[in-house]
C-alpha cells in the first residue's frame, strides 16, 4: 500500500476498562471508556486502581472505538450516549480529544467528558466542541480543603468551569458530601454560589460518600483515612441539594 | 362499602334487563363465527394516555384481601394450608366456596375454601400419595385402589413406554424435569370465549366440528385420529356441561354470554376456574384478557353505570383469585420450582397489527394490582414490549418495575410477526396464538453435562455410569478443540433423539389419560401444535468450549480414566461480555442442537421448537452436574435461563443483556429467557430518571431483537435481611428465570444463589 494519509497509527494511551451503565455517568445508557491515570489522590476516591498510568492496558483508538460500536444501535433507541471518564481523561487529552471526536462524529453519538477539571487546560477547544457534556467534579469551594481531600489545587478546576461557562458548554456539577470533611454549610454554600454564577450549569449531582470501593484500597494495599467514615444520612444529603436549589440550580 | 356493593349488585341487575348482551359492540364476523381478535379489534379503545385515572383500593378490596393474607403464615409454615385429600378433582367436584360471601364481586374457588388445595390424580397417583403423606394427610385406601388398580394414569402410562435408554438419561439428570408425574401444562383456552358467546353456543360449535369428523376416513392414515379427534370433541362438549354445572352452583348462569362488566370477569374467572379445578398443570396461564375485558368495562363506564373506582374494584377482586390458584405438589418439585408457581401468566400491552396500540385502561389497571394489594408473582404480569407503545404506559410499566420488581417483559416485536397480535405467554417464554395453538412442554436437557459426556465418552462424570452412547474420550494433557466439539456433536445426536422419544411418549399418554378436556374445548378444533423442547446449562457450556478454544484447559482423571476436574490456565473470553468470541459459541449451540432435535418426527406432527429457560431449576441442575472445563465447581448452580455465568459479565448489563440478544429466536422459538437484577442506582439517580431509563433499556433491549427480560429492581441488603427475617417481608416479590416468586418462599439453597447472582450496581 502506498503512503496515504490515513496510514498514520490510531492514537493510543492506556485504559482501565469500558463499561455500560445508566444513570450514572451523564443521561440514559452510555458506553464508558474509564482512562487510567489521575493526578489527583482524593481521600474518598472509590476507583484507586485507576491512579496511575501503568494501571491500565494499551488501547488504541480504533479497538474502543470498535468495542463502543456495538451499542451504537442500542443506545440511539434507549437515549444515552457515551462517556470518557478516568481516572482523569485529561491526563491524556489526545487519546481523549480523539475518543470524544469519533464517538460523537463517526458514531453519532451525544458525548460526555467527565473530569475534575485540574487539568482543564489540556483540553482544546477542539476537544470540548466535540464534547456535549462536561461532568464536572468540584470537590470543595475551600482552597485548603480542596488540597486536603485531593492534594492539588483548587484554582484550575474553577478557571475551566469560568471558561466552560465562556463557551456556553453544557455542565453537570458533582458533588461528593463526606460527612466531617466536604458537609460544613459554608463549603457548600461555596460551591453552590459559585456554581449558579456559571450560567450553565443543568444539573448538580450531590453523590452521598460511599464506602463501596474500601475493598480496592484494601486490595491494592493502600490505607483509606475514610475507613471509619459513615455515609451522610438522607436528611444532610437533602439539606445539601436544598443549598443548591436555593440559588436555583436543579440538584438531585 | 356494603351500601356501595349494594348499589352494584341493582345496577348489574338493572342493565342485565336493560339490554342484550352485545348491544353496542361493532363488527359482524366475529358474531357468526367463534373469534375473538375479531371482536376485540372492531370494539376496543386503545389507551394512549397516563396512569392518572387510575383508583386505589377500596375498604371492600382490602377487607377480602386482608383475608386471605391473614392465612399466609401458617400457610408457608405448613407448605400447604389445607387439602381436599379424599375428593379427586374435577370441574364439578367441589362445592362452592368462599373468601368472604358477602364482599366479594367474583366469586369461585379451586375447592369449598380459599388456599385449601385439590388433589388432581389423573396425571399420577404416586405424586399425590407421595404429597399426602409428606403433609401429614391420609391417603384414601379406597382411592389408592381406584387410582392404583382401576383407573390408570398418564404417570402409569409414560413409565410403560419409557424405554432403558430414556430411562438412564433421566436417572442420571441430562435429560430433567418431564411433566411425566403430573400435568404437562402450558396449554392457554381462550377462556374469553365463554364471556362472549355463552357456553351453550360452544357447545354447538364443538358440535359441528363434531359432525365434521362423522364420515369415516377414507386414508387408512387419518383412522385412528378421526377417532381421537371425534373422542376428544365429546370430551370437551361434557366439560363445557360441567362449566355450567359449576357456574349454576355459585348461581351464576354462563350458558348465555355475559351481559356487563362484572359478569364477563366472572364468566372468564370460571372459565379459567373450571380449568384449574380440573388440571395440575405445570403453567396455567390465563392469556391476554385485559384488553378483552376492557371492552366491558368501558361500556359499562360510558353507559355511567359503573364508575373507575367500581372497574378497579373487579380487576382487583379477580386478581385475588388468580393470586390463590393452588396445586399440590411434593417437596421435590418445589425444590426444582421454589415458591410455589403456578405460571397464571397474564400478558398485557403489544402492539395491534393494523399499528394501533392493543393498550387499554384494564391493562393499566391489571399493573395497579401489584399496587393496591401489593407486590405478588401470581398473577405472571408479562409485558409485551414495543418501542412503539404509548409513552404512558411505558413509564407507568417501568415504575411498576422499579416499585415492585413484578413484571417480565417479552419483545412485541419478534412475537407479532410470527404469531400475531392475539398471543399469549404460556408459562415464562412460551408464546401461543390464543386458542389456536398450544404444545406439548417438553421441560429441557442439560447442555453443560452433555459437555462433559462428550468428553468423558458417555460416561456421566459423577457416577460413571455409562449413560450417552459410547464414544472415545477425549484424550491428551491439553483439551482439543475440535476433538471435543465432534465428540459433542455425537451425544447431541444421542440426546436429542432420545429426548425427541421420551417427549412423544410423554404427550402420548397425558392426552390419552389426563387429556385437558375443558381448556381444548376453549380451542378451535384443528390446532397449532408444537414439540417445546428446551435446554439448561447453555452459559456453563458456551464458556467451557470457550476455555477450551482460548485457554489452555487440562483434563483431570480418575483411576478409571474418568475426567472429573479441569485445571484452567489463561484467561478466555466469556458469554456475557458482548464479545463475539463467546457469544458464537452459545449461538451455535443453540442452532445446532434445535437442528438435531427438528430430525425427529413427533407426536400428533407438533413442530420442533425449543426454549433457554431454566425456571429455578438451574440450582438443581447444577447440583447434578460435576466440574466443568470453564471453571465452575461441582454442584454449583447453573446460571438461570439463558443468562451469562454470574460474575463473569464484567461490562455491565446492558453487555451481558446484548450477547444474549445475539441467540437466534428463529431457532428457540420457544423462548430465550434472561433475568436482570439492578440496583436502584443503577437505573439513574431520581425516581424519574429511573423510570425514563428503565424505559430507554427496554426500547434498547427490545430494538437490538433481545427475547425476554426479567426486571429486579432490589437491593442485597433488602435480599439478606429479609433472609433473616422472613416475616418481615411477606410480599417481597423477585423475578426468577420467568416468572415470579415470594423470596421468602424460595429454598435457602435458592434464597443465596438470587443473592449471589451479578447485581448489576453503580460501581
Amino acid at each position: 500500500m502506498t503512503a496515504a494519509p490515513t496510514a498514520a497509527a490510531p492514537v493510543a494511551g492506556r485504559l482501565h476498562s469500558w463499561d455500560l451503565s445508566t444513570g450514572v455517568d451523564g443521561p440514559g445508557t452510555r458506553f464508558v471508556a474509564f482512562l487510567s491515570g489521575c493526578p489527583l489522590r482524593c481521600l474518598y476516591c472509590h476507583n484507586p486502581d485507576t491512579w496511575h498510568l501503568r494501571d491500565g492496558r494499551r488501547a488504541d483508538a480504533d479497538e474502543i472505538l470498535a468495542e463502543a460500536a456495538k451499542y451504537v444501535e442500542f443506545i440511539r433507541a434507549s437515549g444515552g450516549g457515551a462517556t470518557v471518564s478516568g481516572g482523569e481523561p485529561l491526563l491524556q487529552p489526545v487519546l481523549t480529544g480523539e475518543l470524544l471526536h469519533r464517538l460523537k462524529h463517526e458514531l453519532g453519538l451525544h458525548t460526555a467528558l467527565d473530569t475534575s477539571g485540574f487539568l482543564g487546560a489540556r483540553a482544546t477547544d477542539a476537544l470540548l466542541a466535540d464534547t456535549d457534556l462536561v461532568l464536572l467534579d468540584i470537590k470543595s469551594w475551600d482552597r485548603a480543603l480542596y488540597r486536603h481531600l485531593t492534594g492539588r489545587e483548587l484554582a484550575p478546576t474553577l478557571h475551566f468551569a469560568r471558561r466552560l461557562a465562556g463557551l456556553g458548554k453544557e455542565v453537570w456539577v458533582r458533588f461528593v458530601l463526606v460527612p466531617g470533611l466536604t458537609d460544613p454549610a459554608e463549603n457548600v454554600e461555596g460551591v453552590a454560589a459559585f456554581t449558579a454564577s456559571l450560567g450553565n450549569v443543568t444539573r448538580v449531582d450531590v453523590l452521598p460518600f460511599h464506602r463501596l470501593g474500601l475493598a480496592k484500597w484494601r486490595a491494592l494495599d493502600l490505607e483509606c483515612t475514610l475507613a471509619g467514615t459513615p455515609p451522610p444520612t438522607r436528611e444532610r444529603t437533602e439539606a445539601a441539594r436544598a443549598v443548591f436549589a436555593a440559588h436555583g440550580l436543579h440538584a438531585v | 362499602m356494603t351500601t356501595s356493593q349494594q348499589h352494584e349488585r341493582t345496577t348489574d341487575e338493572r342493565t342485565a334487563d336493560s339490554r342484550t348482551a352485545w348491544d353496542g359492540f361493532r363488527g359482524g364476523y366475529w358474531r357468526d363465527a367463534i373469534d375473538v381478535r375479531d371482536f376485540i379489534q372492531h370494539n376496543y379503545t386503545p389507551y394512549r394516555g397516563d396512569s392518572a385515572f387510575l383508583a386505589g383500593p377500596t375498604e371492600r378490596t382490602l377487607a377480602v384481601w386482608r383475608r386471605i393474607t391473614d392465612r399466609f403464615p401458617e400457610e408457608r409454615a405448613k407448605g400447604v394450608l389445607d387439602i381436599a385429600y379424599d375428593t379427586p378433582s374435577s370441574i364439578t367436584a367441589h362445592a362452592p366456596g368462599y373468601i368472604d360471601r358477602e364482599r366479594e364481586l367474583i366469586v369461585g374457588l379451586q375447592t369449598d375454601a380459599p388456599l385449601k388445595r385439590a388433589i388432581m390424580p389423573y396425571g399420577g397417583w404416586r405424586m399425590v400419595a407421595g404429597a399426602l403423606r409428606t403433609y401429614g394427610y391420609p391417603v384414601s385406601p379406597e382411592l389408592e385402589k381406584v387410582f392404583t388398580e382401576y383407573r390408570k394414569t398418564h404417570n402409569d402410562g409414560v413409565f410403560d413406554a419409557y424405554t432403558p435408554e430414556i430411562l438412564a438419561a433421566r436417572k442420571a439428570g441430562v435429560v430433567t424435569g418431564l411433566p411425566d408425574a403430573y400435568g404437562r401444562g402450558r396449554i392457554i383456552g381462550d377462556y374469553r370465549r365463554v364471556p362472549l358467546y355463552g357456553v351453550d353456543r360452544l357447545i354447538a360449535a364443538k358440535r359441528a366440528e363434531k359432525a365434521a369428523l362423522d364420515p369415516a376416513p377414507a386414508d387408512p392414515a387419518l383412522v385412528e385420529s378421526t377417532i381421537r379427534e371425534r373422542e376428544e370433541l365429546a370430551e370437551q362438549i361434557r366439560a363445557l356441561g360441567e362449566l355450567k354445572e359449576m357456574a349454576a352452583a355459585y348461581g351464576y348462569d354462563v350458558s348465555g354470554p355475559a351481559s356487563t362488566a362484572r359478569e364477563a370477569v366472572q364468566w372468564l374467572y370460571f372459565a379459567y376456574l373450571a380449568a384449574v379445578k380440573e388440571q395440575n398443570g405445570a403453567a396455567m396461564s390465563l392469556g391476554r384478557t385485559s384488553t378483552f375485558l376492557d371492552v366491558y368495562l368501558q361500556r359499562d363506564l360510558d353507559a355511567g353505570v359503573l364508575t373507575e373506582r367500581q372497574a378497579q374494584e373487579l380487576v382487583d377482586d379477580f386478581v385475588i383469585k388468580l393470586r390463590i390458584v393452588r396445586f399440590l405438589r411434593t417437596p421435590e418439585y418445589d425444590q426444582l420450582f421454589s415458591g410455589d408457581p403456578t405460571w397464571v401468566t397474564e400478558s398485557i400491552g403489544g402492539m395491534g397489527q393494523d399499528g394501533r396500540p392493543l393498550v387499554t385502561r384494564t391493562s393499566f389497571r391489571y399493573l395497579q394490582t401489584l399496587y393496591n394489594l401489593g407486590p405478588a408473582p401470581e398473577p405472571n404480569m408479562t409485558v409485551f414490549w414495543s418501542p412503539q407503545l404509548p409513552r404512558g404506559f411505558k413509564e407507568f410499566c417501568a415504575k411498576v418495575s422499579i416499585d415492585t420488581s413484578s413484571i417480565q417483559y417479552e419483545s412485541d416485536e419478534l412475537v407479532r410477526p410470527r404469531f400475531g397480535d392475539d398471543t399469549a405467554i404460556a408459562c415464562c417464554v412460551s408464546a401461543m396464538e390464543v386458542g389456536k395453538q398450544m404444545q406439548f412442554f417438553g421441560a429441557r436437557v442439560n447442555l453443560a453435562k452433555t459437555l462433559l459426556y462428550a468428553i468423558n465418552g458417555g460416561r456421566d462424570e459423577l457416577t460413571g455410569a455409562q449413560v450417552g452412547p459410547a464414544t472415545t474420550p477425549v484424550g491428551g494433557v491439553v483439551l482439543d478443540y475440535g476433538e471435543v466439539l465432534a465428540r459433542l456433536d455425537q451425544q447431541l445426536d444421542w440426546l436429542a433423539e432420545t429426548y425427541v422419544h421420551a417427549l412423544n411418549v410423554i404427550h402420548y399418554m397425558h392426552d390419552k389419560y389426563a387429556y385437558e378436556r375443558l381448556e381444548m374445548a376453549l380451542h378451535d378444533r384443528d390446532v397449532r401444535r408444537t414439540m417445546a423442547c428446551g435446554i439448561a446449562g447453555l452459559a456453563v457450556a458456551a464458556d467451557s468450549l470457550s476455555a477450551i478454544r482460548y485457554a489452555k484447559v487440562r483434563p483431570v482423571r480418575d483411576e478409571t480414566g474418568l475426567v472429573t476436574d479441569y485445571l484452567v490456565d489463561g484467561d478466555y473470553p466469556a458469554y456475557g461480555n458482548n464479545d463475539d468470541r463467546a457469544d458464537a459459541i452459545a449461538v451455535r449451540l443453540v442452532e445446532e442442537f434445535m437442528a438435531k432435535v427438528r430430525r425427529h418426527p413427533t407426536y400428533r406432527g407438533a413442530e420442533h421448537t425449543q426454549s433457554v429457560l431454566t425456571i429455578t431449576s438451574n440450582v438443581v441442575y447444577g447440583k447434578k452436574t460435576g466440574n466443568t472445563p470453564d471453571g465452575r465447581r461441582a454442584g454449583e448452580p447453573f446460571s438461570p435461563g439463558a443468562n451469562p455465568m454470574n460474575g463473569r459479565d464484567r461490562h455491565g448489563y446492558v453487555a451481558s443483556a446484548l450477547s444474549v440478544a445475539k441467540l437466534p429466536y428463529e431457532h428457540a422459538e420457544d423462548g430465550i429467557s434472561l433475568t436482570n437484577t439492578v440496583t436502584p442506582d443503577a437505573l439513574g439517580r431520581t425516581p424519574e430518571e429511573r423510570v425514563h431509563n428503565l424505559v430507554g433499556v427496554l426500547d434498547g433491549y427490545t430494538t437490538c431483537r433481545g427475547f425476554h427480560m426479567n426486571v429486579n429492581v432490589l437491593d442485597r441488603g433488602t435480599l439478606l435481611d429479609a433472609m433473616e427475617h422472613p416475616e418481615r417481608y411477606p410480599q417481597l416479590t423477585i423475578r426468577v428465570s420467568g416468572y415470579a416468586v415470594n423470596f421468602v418462599r424460595l429454598t435457602r439453597e435458592q434464597q443465596l444463589d438470587v443473592v449471589n447472582r451479578t447485581f448489576h450496581g453503580s460501581l
